[in-house]
């Protein structure tokens, strides 16, 4: 079944890609994404920059409303995805708890909508 | 405190201390697990409802047992089943407060241990008649979903049912073999999350402490020497417990931690239980794993090494219970014995199975950097802080890497 891990970070953990603790920031994220991959679990997915990088669009009417930053105001912003591909839930639920960010943000993993359901 | 304080609180006392005991004693007559916990329930509210004006009866379990009895007799009468009359008589019939309750927590451990009942459901199940927690959070400790969870919960309970498993205690001979699955499940909700709890450093959380309640428990009531070398082996963990993390939460190994905060009072207990199980004459796993506790600390606080000793108890243990927790932490103990070499081909033939088992990847780091293979242990450890859900292990075995060598 294929799920898409979205990782949800709080501006302190984002943050720490800019302080001296980026190596380790940097280093546990990509050995995350080495061992979904050496499970072979993995369909995609990529990292992000940070909300404040985001442009948001909405058409209200003939009008483009363009704003910086990202459209949801909340704390905890997306910080990148993975397209899994495991049996079932509880098998997402096990890859999201080692992700890095799981303990100072959230992972929420959403069923892929598939074609033909 | 107003009345209706009063009788919240005492029923929440009732509940903490005596739910399993009254489920216990509820399904042990109807062998439907389901129904005594519902009843239970009603009873539970019936005492908030009643407590307030009437005041906290002298034995609220005894009050909780009879109404709940009741209510019990009231569903099976009106289910319309064939002995539905019968069984309600006699449910009537039944003396309602004999001045001590008898105790069929065992018996009740016994069932949802039972073979008949799905491998993984065991330990929740145990979890939730005895202890009374509910399937949210017994989910969360299981990394399921809660209603997955709920779902597994109400399936067991209805093959307890409808399979005639009995609450009854088997003869002595076929106890030992019976209760070692009631052990199995209770080991299983201590180390849920963490596949080593055998490995000295093994983290402990979530349900550490409902383990130790439910096998105190079965200590209470069975003389089973492997039941006290379970809680022996709990004990001693939870005693490193303070040590385990420093002031602002980092990891600190067994070879770093300050013995000063391990719990005297805890350690005292388990070699106390270690010894009364010894002195049975049967050896089994738990009391393996409680004896290589023992000699972990004891060469941390001697400053003597027991490698020798340690590698005869691992190979005992393996020789028992050769599951992938034990064999990666005896390949641990070979490395730290001085033999990092055969470590390592021990850990080659686990191999392919474990690709994704953190110990497997942390003790390979440790048995590189032994033969100095740095490379080859920097690339382990970048798997095992990849595979571990643990932020404190995770920086920890990061950090490493990022430090010059």
């Amino acid at each position: 079944m294929e799920y898409v891990m979205l990782f949800a970070e709080t501006p302190a953990e984002r943050g720490r890609r800019e302080t001296q603790d980026a190596p380790v920031y940097w280093g546990a994220w990509t050995a995350y994404m080495e061992a979904l991959q050496a499970a072979g679990v993995m369909r995609g997915g990529a990292g992000l920059l940070p909300p404040e990088a985001g442009t948001t669009l909405r058409l209200r009417g003939a009008e483009r409303l363009v704003q910086t930053g990202p459209f949801a105001d909340s704390q905890e912003q997306l910080g990148g995805y993975v397209l899994l591909d495991v049996p079932n839930l509880d098998a997402a639920l096990e890859w999201a708890a080692r992700a890095p960010c799981a303990g100072a943000g959230a992972v929420e993993i959403r069923p892929i909508l598939s074609a033909g359901g | 405190m107003s009345a209706a304080q009063a009788a919240e609180q005492a029923a929440e006392q009732a509940a903490r201390g005596a739910y399993g005991r009254l489920v216990a004693l509820l399904a042990a007559r109807t062998g439907d697990v389901a129904a005594a916990e519902d009843a239970l329930s009603d009873a539970f509210q019936s005492a908030l409802r009643h407590w307030p004006g009437t005041g906290v009866p002298d034995r609220p379990e005894a009050w909780l047992l009879t109404v709940a009895r009741r209510r019990l007799g009231h569903a099976r009468r009106h289910r319309g089943v064939a002995d539905g009359a019968r069984v309600a008589l006699e449910w009537l019939a039944t003396p309602d407060s004999p001045v001590e309750l008898p105790d069929r927590r065992l018996q009740l451990m016994l069932v949802c241990a039972h073979s008949a009942i799905a491998a993984e459901a065991r330990a929740p199940l145990m979890l939730q008649t005895v202890l009374g927690l509910d399937a949210a959070r017994i989910a969360s400790c299981y990394l399921a979903s809660p209603a997955a969870m709920a779902q597994r919960l109400v399936r067991a309970k209805a093959r307890i049912r409808t399979a005639g498993i009995p609450f009854e205690l088997p003869g002595p001979e076929a106890l030992p073999t019976r209760l070692s699955s009631v052990l199995e499940g209770i080991y299983g909700a201590y180390g849920t999350g963490w596949a080593d709890v055998s490995g000295a450093d093994a983290a402990v959380r979530g349900l550490a402490e409902e383990a130790i309640w439910l096998a105190r428990v079965v200590v209470a009531l069975s003389p089973e020497p492997e039941a006290r070398g379970l809680l022996a082996m709990m004990l001693h963990a939870e005693a490193r417990r303070p040590a385990r993390r420093s002031g602002d939460g980092a990891y600190v190994p067994l070879s770093q931690q300050d013995t000063a905060l391990w719990s005297r009072p805890l350690m005292a207990e388990a070699e106390a239980l270690l010894r009364e199980a010894a002195r049975a004459g049967t050896l089994g796993r738990f009391q393996l794993e409680a004896a290589i506790q023992s000699f972990h600390i004891s060469a941390r606080l001697t400053g003597q090494r027991a490698d020798g000793a340690l590698l005869a108890l691992y190979d005992a243990l393996a020789d028992i219970a050769p599951t992938a927790g034990v064999l990666v932490a005896r390949a641990a103990a070979l490395a730290e014995a001085g033999h990092p070499a055969a470590a390592r081909t021990a850990l080659d033939a686990l191999g392919p199975e474990l690709a994704q088992h953190q110990p497997w990847w942390a003790t390979r780091a440790r048995v590189m950097a032994l033969l100095g293979d740095a490379s080859g242990a920097r690339e382990a450890a970048r798997r095992a802080a990849a595979l571990t859900e643990d932020p404190a292990v995770r920086a920890f075995l990061l950090a490493g890497l990022f430090q010059p060598a």
